[in-house]
């Protein structure tokens, strides 16, 4: 396998990166949103849609930003503040946001986005880290966005494990009750982290609408949402593995297109069925492994309600 | 200030008019969101509603689209009972299809009377151990069930995408990716117009619903589902429950697969479930798994389809705005299911508030 | 505090209530469980607020809306349930909520920490787990939690509970401490010995109401129960003497590794006669549920041999011991975690434990019913109907539907953990009583409790457990808490065995 493999799987692992990064941030606060997947679709058909209406690459993620957020909005006035069963409420919002973006996506099918877009989302070679043999090609030959997810992930990082935000943050997750008797104000945090979760989830979105395929198809993240909420318990909630899972998933997504050319006598269904195969395998392990290390922030999925006694 | 408190004391009635009141809410937003499209929401809910009961044609297409998606509910709630979050009915459905498919193209000549039941078998085995395989790692090692039925419902899609692209092509239709038709043997029959599927989800609410309130079984999946460590302090195989439980619900799923295949499309293709396999989620949840209330929220369900198509031919809506419909509904019969549990009142502010 | 009241639903759990402490004393509150103590310092930390009645400190009324709130107004609270991270260390949990800068600087909290700790004689590890702390190491976090915020009120619920006897003896030295230096300190307790040992002054809160404040000098023990109970008669547990010399159950060097293979249980032997209450006390996970969960059939990764009537049950399920015909009945500690289902109604958690036996497929809830009936009138359960789900019920309630139902089935062999934790004086004693009977009847039980007062004046013999190990076993009629609490701690004394 050449090196063009690994380039191009770092490419197909970015969105994932931002799902899991959202999606982890979301469930360090203790709140499990199982509508990723909804909030990329409808990240991914407003981001288009902006694209091919102002041309303007900016307001394009922008709106699918928003868009994402708008989703985790919705979800986050149902389980924080109207304490709806976590489980339902992320898969309704997933419900909704297929049928959202379909809606929205009616009549895009097959537009592509203006050549000056493609120009703005190109790749770019970062001075001297770039120039590294093998690792400047696979990781510092790459788009903005590809950047700015690298960027991303350690800020996540160091904003878990050095802020005092950071740390009121886990403490909420983790123990929502304590939080709260500490002063923390539970649902503000739990409301933003559901909010930059929805964020994320928009630009992850965004980035195959715009840069991965980029043109308009139905249904576009084909499951990369619930792959990235798997993905959150594969990095055991740490933004520094994420790196690592996303672009290891990336690989396994473009290693059935790529493998054709080597003419295997597989069918290139069966090699599209690994991702999603090597998702259940990871989840057998994980779940088999002895070890509670690197278990889910305690109070993930459960409302809280102060008075309740 | 707003003031909220626990409350034990909601009556059935009081609980019912709350969730009506939520999906009038829904359907007063959704209002508001035809009216940016620039159409009169009026106009466009009398129409779907034209759409799907304005002829006896109409109703009868209502009606078999409300068929898959009751058998799917009834399956999906009896995981949702374990609090096992089935959302594997998608794949659920499509193995069960393929199972009855295998047998029909197998053996087209065989009689109806040998060929239907072997068909409904093969694709409750299919389902059910498409069900019981993350069933069984749930119960071995606590394996998060819910992305794991939900990968299980991309393999499966695979798994059909293969075989209709490949082994079971259909060498008639000259190049064209397509399964055979079933022969006149494996299709189910009508009965007052409608396939015989109709009978077979009726006679399932009926048996799930004495099997969940009135036998030994049903009673062990309550038990198990209101709390794992009581059932295993019972004495109960809590494991055992666990994966025989979604054997049936993955089962049940699979034999809607059998009638969709059997009854409506008379072959097999990717596009078999129509998206039942989520929507039953939603109505299963609303009809808090009751199995004498699936019907009536299914069909509701099916109407908002099958209006949701007329309205595409007549103003121009995109049939999916019947999914943000749907979801919507859900969403705020979500949201109110809060006003059940807690009693909200609004207090005057203590003046003097000191925070120092 | 003036004109408090709180009401949850129906039930009022403070009634207008007003009471004041001064700065550099110790007050108490005391009453039975369900009194509403906890309800009223909860208002202070602002985890409830009061429906009617205002709240003064320094002189200047305040709203409590939550506990951002009450922590500024320098109030703290030490919760009777640990609030506190597992996985975090003890600076971290001290510093949750605290760090008002962007950055979260180890080195400053650190050193504030040693400060106070030099200050009020703690001894503390700051980097240490919380998960690897014992009870008490946990408590100094949480009260250095409320020191580092800089508060001048204190508030203790029920800090004694899980300490052993020379635990508390040092908590109190700390608290004394502090009075000196100012603090006002508010415990909240239902033992009477701790408040005559500690305090200034106390009020007795009874159904919600007070029932009076009075200067611990100038009471004595008997006005103040009096006063808890509100009847001049003093509760007795009876102790009637073990008529056999029958073995009802053996157990062999039990041992049990857990899945992280950490061992549960090391060695374990006892045995207990019919007609005896065998006691266990230990600190808190010291292997206690283990040992019940053996017992009952529950736990499969168990060695050793455990002898009901003479039969090895050791590698049997709970329905294989059942279908025995051997009535082994087991009130765990988690009543609606794993005794009951909470979401059910009391006909179908009576029906849960031999459902099974019916004939064919179907279910006849009757006799379920009618035993349902009797035990609500055997144990007067109060309860809308026996169609109302457990979970609405109150704590004692659900205890005694619980306790109805293991006792209604006729055991030889009884296992209760904690079977009386929560529960208000009168239904404490109900469950004694009821104890009492069946071990009459020649029931062997098997008591596990955290009161050592109840544990050495209900049991025959009190096995004291600290790591999964058994450090002895004394008679009850002759020990002492004292001996009891080092025992707890690991303290290998004198006990005499009986079985040797």
């Amino acid at each position: 396998m050449d090196i063009s493999f690994f380039t191009a799987a770092v490419v197909a692992g970015t969105p994932l990166l931002f799902a899991i990064l959202g999606e982890l941030m979301t469930e360090k606060a203790g709140q499990l949103n199982l509508g990723v997947e909804g909030m990329m679709l409808m990240g991914a058909v407003v981001g288009f849609k902006t694209a091919l209406i102002t041309g303007d690459p900016f307001l394009a993620l922008a709106g699918a930003m928003l868009a994402g957020a708008l989703g985790a909005l919705i979800f986050g006035v149902l389980t924080v503040s109207l304490r709806a069963n976590q489980v339902v409420a992320g898969l309704t919002l997933t419900i909704f946001g297929t049928g959202f973006s379909s809606f929205m996506g009616q009549g895009l099918m097959g537009e592509v986005i203006p050549e000056s877009m493609k120009l703005f989302f190109a790749d770019f070679k970062i001075p001297l880290l770039g120039d590294i043999p093998v690792i400047g090609q696979i990781f510092f030959n790459q788009g903005m966005l590809v950047y700015t997810g690298y960027i991303a992930a350690i800020v996540a990082g160091l904003y878990l494990y050095r802020t005092s935000i950071g740390l009121n943050l886990r403490s909420v997750g983790e123990n929502t009750a304590a939080a709260d008797a500490a002063g923390i104000k539970v649902s503000r945090y739990k409301y933003i982290h559901i909010l930059i979760g929805g964020l994320l989830c928009g630009l992850a979105g965004a980035y195959l609408s715009l840069v991965y395929i980029p043109s308009w198809q139905e249904n576009v993240t084909a499951g990369r949402g619930w792959i990235a909420v798997a993905l959150v318990i594969f990095c055991r909630w740490n933004p520094y593995r994420v790196l690592a899972g996303a672009f290891l998933f990336g690989g396994l997504d473009i290693i059935g297109f790529r493998i054709q050319k080597y003419d295997f006598h597989i069918s290139q269904y069966m090699i599209d069925m690994l991702p999603y195969l090597v998702t259940i395998i990871i989840l057998i392990l994980v779940s088999a492994g002895k070890s509670s290390a690197g278990s889910p922030p305690a109070s993930l999925g459960e409302s809280y309600f102060r008075e309740e006694r | 200030m707003i003031k909220m408190s626990a409350r034990t004391d909601c009556s059935a009635k009081e609980s019912a008019a709350i969730r009506g009141g939520a999906i009038i809410l829904a359907l007063v937003t959704v209002s508001f969101f035809i009216m940016i499209l620039g159409h009169n929401p009026f106009s466009v809910y009398g129409s779907m509603i034209e759409g799907a009961f304005g002829t006896v044609y109409r109703i009868t297409e209502t009606l078999r689209k409300s068929i898959p998606l009751i058998v799917a509910s009834l399956g999906i709630s009896l995981a949702f009972r374990l609090k096992f979050w089935n959302i594997g009915a998608e794949g659920q459905i499509m193995m069960g299809a393929m199972g009855a498919t295998f047998c029909a193209l197998t053996f087209p000549d065989l009689s109806s009377w040998l060929l239907l039941p072997m068909m409904g078998a093969a694709s409750i085995i299919c389902g059910g151990i498409w069900g019981a395989i993350p069933a069984y790692f749930r119960a071995k090692w606590r394996t998060n069930e819910t992305i794991f039925t939900l990968m299980m419902n991309y393999v499966a899609l695979k798994w059909l995408t293969y075989l209709q692209y490949g082994p079971w092509k259909d060498p008639a239709a000259l190049g064209f990716p397509k399964i055979p038709g079933f022969s006149p043997n494996a299709v189910l029959p009508n009965v007052f117009g409608l396939h015989a599927g109709w009978i077979i989800a009726i006679v399932l609410v009926i048996i799930i619903h004495l099997f969940i309130n009135h036998t030994q079984r049903g009673y062990e999946i309550s038990v198990v589902g209101g709390s794992e460590n009581t059932g295993r302090y019972a004495g109960m195989n809590v494991k055992a429950v666990i994966i025989y439980t979604i054997f049936l619900s993955g089962g049940i799923c699979g034999l809607c697969g059998m009638i969709e295949a059997s009854g409506v499309n008379r072959t097999l293709s990717v596009g078999i479930t129509m998206g039942a396999g989520y929507t039953a989620i939603i109505t299963s949840w609303l009809s808090s798994l009751k199995a004498p209330v699936i019907p009536v929220v299914c069909v509701l369900f099916a109407a908002m389809i099958q209006g949701g198509t007329f309205i595409q031919m007549a103003f121009q809506i995109p049939q999916s705005a019947a999914q943000i419909l749907q979801g919507t509904i859900l969403f705020f019969v979500l949201g109110s299911e809060f006003f059940v549990r807690y009693r909200v009142s609004f207090i005057k502010n203590i003046k003097a508030g000191g925070e120092k | 505090m003036v004109n408090i009241s709180k009401s949850f639903g129906d039930v009022k759990a403070n009634d207008n209530i007003s009471f004041s402490v001064n700065y550099g004393e110790i007050y108490s509150l005391l009453g039975e469980n369900g009194a509403g103590k906890s309800t009223l310092v909860n208002m202070l930390s602002g985890i409830y607020t009061p429906d009617s009645g205002d709240i003064y400190v320094h002189g200047e009324r305040l709203r409590l809306a939550s506990p951002a709130d009450s922590i500024s107004s320098g109030i703290g609270m030490i919760h009777q349930h640990f609030k506190l991270i597992n996985v975090m260390t003890a600076m971290e949990n001290i510093a949750i909520g605290q760090e008002h800068g962007f950055l979260f600087r180890k080195k400053k909290v650190k050193d504030k920490i040693e400060d106070i700790c030099s200050r009020y004689g703690f001894r503390l590890e700051p980097e240490k787990l919380v998960r690897d702390m014992s009870v008490g190491e946990k408590q100094t976090v949480e009260i250095l939690k409320v020191l580092y915020r800089g508060a001048d009120i204190l508030i203790l619920d029920e800090p004694t509970a899980v300490l052993t006897p020379q635990e508390t003896e040092r908590l109190f030295d700390i608290l004394l401490r502090m009075k000196e230096q100012g603090c006002a300190i508010i415990i909240i307790t239902h033992k009477l010995h701790e408040v005559m040992e500690i305090s200034d002054r106390v009020s007795v809160l009874r159904r919600g109401e007070i029932a009076g404040t009075v200067n611990t000098q100038e009471t004595s023990p008997m006005e103040l129960t009096s006063m808890m109970v509100g009847k001049k008669v003093t509760l007795s547990i009876e102790r009637p003497p073990v008529k056999s010399d029958d073995i009802m159950l053996e157990v062999r060097d039990l041992s049990l590794i857990d899945r992280d293979s950490i061992k549960k249980l090391d060695r374990v032997s006892f045995s207990v006669r019919a007609g005896e209450i065998l006691g266990v006390a230990g600190v808190a996970g010291s292997g206690q549920k283990e040992l019940c969960e053996s017992i009952q059939g529950l736990e499969r990764r168990k060695r050793g041999g455990i002898l009901f009537k003479g039969e090895n049950i050791s590698h049997l399920t709970p329905r294989a011991i059942f279908e025995k015909g051997l009535r082994i009945s087991f009130i765990p500690e988690d009543r609606l975690g794993m005794g009951l289902v909470p979401t059910m109604d009391l006909v179908d958690n009576v029906i849960l434990k031999d459902y099974y036996l019916q004939k064919g497929i179907f279910l006849d809830r009757e006799p379920a019913r009618q035993r349902a009936e009797h035990i609500v009138k055997m144990l007067n359960v109060h309860t809308p109907s026996i169609y109302h789900p457990v979970n609405k019920l109150s704590g004692g309630n659900i205890q005694k539907v619980l306790l109805g139902r293991e006792i209604d089935s006729a055991p030889d062999f009884l296992v209760t953990a904690y079977p009386t934790r929560g529960l208000d004086i009168g239904s404490a004693h109900l469950i004694y009583d009821e104890l009492n009977r069946q071990k009459e009847r020649g029931v062997g039980i098997l008591y596990v409790g955290e009161d050592l007062n109840i544990l050495l004046s209900l049991c025959d013999r009190i096995m004291v457990m600290f790591e999964g190990r058994i450090i002895g076993t004394v008679d009850a009629a002759t020990a002492t808490k004292e001996e009891l609490g080092l025992m707890m701690l690991g303290e290998v004394t004198g006990g005499v065995n009986s079985n040797d």
